[in-house]
């Protein structure tokens, strides 16, 4: 049974008496154990689908039921003890360690003055032994790396022990190793503890890995749900991300740059990986590659092969194209 | 951990304690530690000594340690409720809130029955109200306007606004309606006489009890309005109870003692220095026995001179270069 499901939901944001429909109809469904990617480009209302889950907004039409409950009918304790969240909200607290952040998570399980139960003490520590941040439980807040804070955060959500976690673009202003361990470590949280997390990200190629489904949001077609790699064969990515500046490469589930290529050259190759390098370096630097061309390249164990010369590095021969 | 802090605790317990001693003994007239202890032992025959002590001294001390736990606690919570290092009663304008309604009370009310206005009652409850929709305004901004320092500069200019309006009720009230008025807002500790205390105790006392069962909220608002909903905490309750126990406390002081500049903004950060701890179960008790602390300081400064000097200007003092520092710190 999904733990999350949604019934000709609509969303946006009311300001005064005008509301702005940001999505409408949206039919979705979270089952438990699963990671679902939230993708969509900006203005696409991903941070308003995800708000509006958690129920920290109204829908503008339509129910969001946590299971089979209409969200409406929860009281906020209830709604803390199904959903779990991690904003983009920036947390500057002075004197407040890792464990104190940790703590607040058992928020809704703890008595009139915070005071922790034995079993509440253990989920703090076996949360901040999940995102492996053991050795600095007692570390002040300020003390930590952006990525650090960021898994405090999520140890937080998972210590407040919710079947249902939410997490608004965690991987933004993280570096790249910050980013791949966030999405591992959210992976492997779903797979282990069965709960279901959705996220919503930029990092479409991280996604495309780490999420058993994804649904991706379009201004004109509302959501687009699927397992990644189906979404990428039927071509769904491409139309979502549709721009001439870019497109969507789905040969390596990357954005590939649209390059305007007005020269023409051949290549031969039995060497893949040399091959993918080079052809796109000649589209850097405007060549389409198209058997037949007047100018040929081989490329063999020791290097390029043009006009009877030699080339070791790719540097070597894009200098003499250019001349 | 806990140990140290426990240990910190009974330190400052102790000097808190000491200080309310020293605070009965220093005056314009010399009491002796031996007539001060005998006194409250009841074997004293000195009249004079124990008149002093037991109706001028005593209130006095009380009012301290009542003043400056109000007001610190009142600080501690609106600098989570701001999440601004800088919010504090005073400079919100909520104790010129509090004058406001003061104010009104002392001069445009002739049509108050004297009971209502002597008692003291009259004075609280017009303080507090005025207190609480000072508080309230500055919520309401709140939202509009994020930056701290641009927060602050609303609030003086809620507390500019609040003293205009006084002194356009001064200047149409009648003589001895002023000068009841200057004297209350030249701001004292010796005003409040026993009579009052039982007003002021209670009062006080019950906006602590709500305060600290605020604290598990307090704890989650720390980390801002979105995740303490996660959480499961009711903001819009929250807020209205933090208002009203702020407002009950800052502005039951201000009633009685006129305004006290500083002490809320300045108290809650040296409690989060000392304990290094962000949890509002330490900090709220930390705050009450430092600011009870700094006030009777405070006092027995301003009795060293041979004039008394307002208890207000003792304390800024002590507390604009915290808040010059803190804006430093802050860069």
């Amino acid at each position: 049974m999904p733990i999350v499901k949604t019934r000709r939901l609509s969303i946006g944001y009311t300001k005064g008496k005008n509301s702005t429909l940001v999505q409408s109809n949206l039919n979705l469904q979270l089952r438990r154990g699963e990671m679902v990617c939230l993708i969509g480009p900006n203005g696409s209302g991903k941070t308003t689908l995800l708000r509006t889950l958690a129920g920290l907004q109204e829908p503008l039409q339509g129910d969001v039921m946590i299971d089979d409950r209409n969200i409406s009918e929860f009281t906020q304790q209830e709604k803390a003890l199904q959903i779990a969240l991690v904003l983009t909200d920036k947390v500057q607290i002075e004197n407040a360690t890792v464990k104190d952040i940790v703590t607040l998570g058992q928020h809704p399980y703890t008595h009139w003055i915070g005071g922790l139960t034995p079993e509440g003490r253990k989920k703090v520590d076996e949360a901040i032994r999940m995102v492996h941040l053991d050795d600095k439980s007692g570390h002040y807040l300020n003390e930590l790396s952006d990525g650090e804070r960021q898994r405090v955060m999520i140890a937080k959500a998972l210590a407040q022990d919710t079947p249902l976690i939410i997490l608004d673009e965690p991987t933004a202003h993280l570096d790249l190793p910050n980013r791949v361990e966030v999405m591992l470590l959210l992976h492997r949280l779903a797979h282990k503890t069965q709960k279901s997390i959705l996220l919503s990200t930029h990092e479409l190629d991280l996604a495309l890995q780490a999420a058993d489904r994804i649904w991706l949001l379009n201004q004109n077609e509302g959501v687009i749900y699927g397992v990644p790699e189906d979404l990428v064969i039927d071509g769904s990515f491409n139309r979502v991300f549709q721009s001439e500046a870019y497109y969507f490469n789905s040969t390596n589930g990357n954005f590939s740059m649209n390059y305007t290529l007005p020269k023409k050259i051949s290549v031969s190759s039995s060497d893949n990986t040399r091959l993918y390098w080079t052809l796109r370096a000649l589209a850097r630097a405007g060549y389409s590659v198209e058997s037949g061309a007047s100018t040929t390249i081989t490329i063999t164990k020791n290097g390029w092969q043009m006009e009877g010369k030699l080339f070791e590095t790719i540097e070597s021969l894009l200098s003499t194209l250019q001349e | 951990m806990k140990s140290r802090k426990t240990i910190l605790f009974a330190l400052l317990t102790v000097l808190l304690a000491l200080l309310f001693l020293a605070d009965l003994t220093f005056g314009s007239i010399r009491i002796p530690l031996s007539e001060t202890i005998n006194v409250f032992f009841g074997k004293s025959t000195n009249n004079i000594y124990s008149e002093i002590l037991l109706n001028f001294r005593l209130p006095k001390a009380i009012t301290a340690i009542l003043a400056g736990a109000a007001l610190s606690v009142a600080g501690l919570m609106m600098q989570t409720l701001f999440r601004n290092p800088l919010a504090d009663p005073y400079i919100l304008g909520v104790s010129s809130g509090a004058s406001l309604g003061v104010a009104i009370v002392m001069m445009a009310a002739a049509a108050l029955p004297v009971a209502f206005i002597s008692s003291g009652w009259g004075l609280v409850v017009a303080a507090i109200i005025g207190a609480a929709l000072v508080l309230l305004l500055v919520v309401g901004v709140s939202y509009k306007v994020q930056n701290s320092v641009s927060l602050l500069i609303v609030g003086i200019m809620f507390g500019t606004i609040a003293s205009s309006l006084v002194s356009v009720l001064q200047y149409f009230s009648n003589p001895d309606a002023i000068k009841l008025f200057i004297m209350w807002n030249m701001g004292s500790l010796s005003a409040v006489t026993w009579e009052y205390l039982q007003i002021l105790l209670p009062v006080i006392l019950a906006g602590l009890l709500l305060a600290f069962m605020l604290t598990k909220r307090l704890n989650g608002l720390l980390l801002g309005e979105n995740y303490a909903r996660g959480l499961g905490i009711p903001i819009t309750q929250t807020r209205i109870l933090i208002v009203t126990a702020t407002g009950i406390l800052a502005g039951s002081v201000t009633a009685f003692t006129g305004p006290i500049a500083f002490v809320g903004v300045a108290i809650p950060h040296i409690a989060r220095g000392l304990f290094r701890s962000a949890k509002h179960q330490y900090l709220m008790p930390a705050s009450i026995v430092l600011g009870a602390s700094l006030i009777l300081i405070c006092d027995i400064i301003s009795q060293i001179p041979t004039h008394t000097l307002p208890i207000n200007t003792i304390s800024a003092l002590f507390g604009a270069p915290v808040i010059i520092w803190i804006i430093m710190k802050r860069k």
